[in-house]
């Protein structure tokens, strides 16, 4: 099962024929994601990397299949390119690109809302790692090897902390269903609470981790619902306990500006809700571990 | 990119929105130029820094005359001003706006900015102007009103209209009310503002509407198409380290400790810091290397957390994906070689390429702490600074 992703899952590449957009395709065929094509406008009907290229996401729909994209597009016509695909009938869409204007995804979120739920695409992203489902597909530029297959649903802002627990888990032999990078930037895709939906629904995900960070509402947002409607337990790690307020830390969206932003203030409202906090990142696998060994 | 009171009040004026006379000063005696200018006989004397709370500072000065005005600039130009915005380090006054004095009969607090949580612009507003938000938001937030704003379809006029009446700005107010407010909503529109801050906006004895002080702050991702506000960037008003990271592609934060930090990843980055907190450290710096860390951006990094003296050990803290760690040792063995090592150094590799990346540290002879797992780093490195500081 898994989310979002499986080995079935069509896959084009937006920004297909650009350097960063070969290099990350060609990883995702190597690591057995089903990618089907790309789209570089004005560059359709050619082929690279041995696939189709399409000038629109609209023909990749049409003439290969394609149910989810990858967009390495840069951040001037990023928002563009997301918008593309949800009009062209992707169901799922990875934004990878960094420093997209805030106001452009006020408008993307403001475009995807148009649609009837049942019709939306589903967006992770901007400024992410993308997803896996390991051992059967990755849509991002993740080192798939890390990843071993499992129970353990993984949702997080930050790549290489992601990276971090998969590897904490991988040592001790717990694999992971989906896991998915929502993005570091103020205004994204989907939230935590989003993602904790879709695992919750996962009959595969027995658990989830929740690897959240300074700035916004989102983590809390995401333990109350986990409180009123998940029965697999949450697992969460909030970073940034030295983060001063008022300064960016990296993330565009890592900045504490207001109160209940801050790690330490996250950590207990979680706590509140009955969410098992990791006491440190290098005790994030380890937390997972005995949360699983009390099911 | 925070810009100055002057200039976002120029912006403002450009959106039709009404000031006190005012002008720019860059020493003592324009600064009294500027006085003889606007004419009046009392004037605001403020220091353009990038910090709020600068009344409570002493960085704004009421003067009733020219003497006084000189006293004032004199006392704030070249100096660095300590506001509880602006860390115990300061920032440079070196310039000055001076402006005519105004009647003040009631200060309201009007400001727009990004609701994250709402993907949309907000509108803010108090009846009770002058204070702080927060602090406004703590003690009364009942006199806070919130409007969001549909991207889609913009500002309406009823909008500005409740703020209006929240703010108490009613009768012959009204108008000059909703021309400030749509204004406002125009400059964030129009120019990727993330904040844009009236506070106070007053209401003066001649009945009129005036900024009285504005602040404003863009979005760095939309410089690129924003050519006339990038330029109002101060360079005196940032930490110098972060401006040499900005410009080798690094993202720097500089902080109060004495573990200097080089990390790939912002998240990673945050949790590493942690992880020195919690075995009794304290970080000097948030330094994140990003994506494809070359040799020479590994050693640009070195030298940036190695050029802070405070600095008495440091930490280097990489998960390799798109990186591979033999890339990044032989950029960490070359900085050292390069730089010489200053302070104990503990290197954590891990990911892509780690064995080959592990021996190229090994073979390199040099005196480098190697660590396997993330809580094993963060130990080492504050061991490490506890030895140096004995």
């Amino acid at each position: 099962m898994a989310i979002l992703i499986n080995e079935r899952t069509r896959i084009i590449v937006q920004g297909f024929t650009g350097r960063i957009g070969t290099f990350h395709a060609q990883e995702m065929i190597d690591y057995g994601s089903n990618v089907v094509g790309g789209v570089t406008p004005g560059k359709g009907g050619q082929k690279h990397l041995g696939l189709p290229v399409f000038n629109t996401v609209r023909e990749a729909v049409e003439q290969a299949g394609a149910e989810a994209s990858i967009v390495f597009v840069p951040p001037a016509f990023a928002a563009d390119s997301i918008m593309e695909a949800a009009d062209a009938g992707i169901k799922y869409c990875v934004s990878i690109t960094d420093g997209i204007p805030t106001q452009d995804m006020m408008t993307v979120k403001n475009f995807l809302r148009l649609f009837p739920k049942q019709n939306r695409m589903i967006l992770s992203g901007p400024n992410c790692s993308g997803t896996i489902s390991p051992g059967r597909s990755m849509l991002g530029i993740m080192p798939g090897h890390i990843y071993s297959q499992g129970i353990v649903g993984v949702v997080g802002r930050s790549g290489t902390l992601g990276y971090e627990a998969a590897d904490q888990m991988r040592r001790l032999n717990i694999g992971i269903s989906t896991s998915v990078g929502i993005g570091g930037d103020p205004i994204i895709g989907s939230s935590h609470r989003d993602i904790l939906e879709k695992l919750e629904e996962d009959p595969e995900t027995k658990i989830a981790l929740m690897i959240g960070e300074i700035g916004g509402p989102m983590e809390v947002e995401a333990g109350l619902f986990a409180k009123e409607n998940m029965r697999k337990p949450l697992v969460a790690y909030i970073a940034g306990l030295t983060a001063p307020p008022g300064r960016r830390m990296g993330h565009a969206g890592a900045i504490i500006s207001s109160t209940g932003e801050s790690a330490a203030e996250k950590v207990e409202r979680l706590q509140e809700l009955g969410v098992t906090i990791c006491p440190t990142p290098s005790l994030m696998g380890e937390t997972v571990a005995k949360v699983l060994a009390s099911l | 990119m925070d810009i100055h009171e002057y200039q976002a009040k120029e912006i403002l004026a450009e959106y039709g929105i009404k000031l006190a006379e005012g002008g720019l000063a860059y020493s003592v005696e324009e600064a009294v130029q500027r006085s003889r200018e606007i004419g009046s006989n009392v004037w605001v004397v403020k220091a353009q820094i990038h910090s709020g709370a600068r009344g409570k500072a002493g960085a704004i000065k009421v003067c009733r005359s020219h003497q006084e005005i000189e006293a004032a600039a004199e006392s704030l130009l070249g100096k660095k001003l300590v506001t509880h915005q602006t860390g115990p380090a300061g920032k440079l006054c070196s310039k000055l706006y001076i402006e005519a004095g105004t009647d003040i009969a009631r200060e309201v607090y009007l400001a727009f900015m990004i609701d994250r949580s709402h993907e949309r612009i907000v509108m803010v507003g108090s009846a009770q102007g002058g204070m702080d938000i927060e602090t406004l938001a703590a003690t009364q937030p009942d006199t806070i009103k919130k409007i969001h704003i549909e991207p889609a379809v913009g500002l309406q006029d009823f909008q500005a209209r409740t703020m209006a009446f929240a703010l108490g700005l009613d009768g012959e107010l009204l108008n000059h009310a909703i021309k400030t407010i749509r204004g406002c909503y125009r400059a964030v529109r129009d120019l990727d503002a993330n904040i844009l801050e009236i506070n106070p906006l007053v209401v003066t004895r001649n009945n009129e509407l005036i900024a009285l002080d504005a602040k404003m702050s863009f979005d760095e991702n939309a410089l690129f198409r924003r050519h006339r506000i990038s330029e109002l960037r101060d360079n005196t008003q940032i930490d110098p380290r972060e401006i040499a990271a900005a410009e080798a592609g690094l993202s720097y934060v500089g902080l109060d400790g004495d573990i200097g930090c080089m990390i790939n990843g912002a998240g990673l980055a945050m949790a590493t810091m942690d992880m020195i907190k919690l075995a009794g450290g304290e970080p000097a710096n948030f330094l994140d290397v990003g994506g494809g860390a070359s040799a020479e951006r590994t050693e640009k990094a070195f030298r940036l957390v190695l050029a802070d003296s405070n600095v008495k050990a440091m930490l280097v803290n990489i998960f390799a994906g798109i990186n591979r760690c033999d890339w990044i040792a032989e950029g960490v063995v070359q900085a050292v070689r390069n730089i010489g090592t200053t302070v104990p150094l503990v290197v954590r590799l891990s990911g892509t390429n780690v064995e080959e990346g592990r021996r190229i540290i090994a073979d390199s002879g040099l005196p480098i702490i190697t660590a396997e797992t993330l809580a094993e780093a963060a130990e080492k490195a504050v061991h490490a600074r506890n030895q140096v500081a004995v």
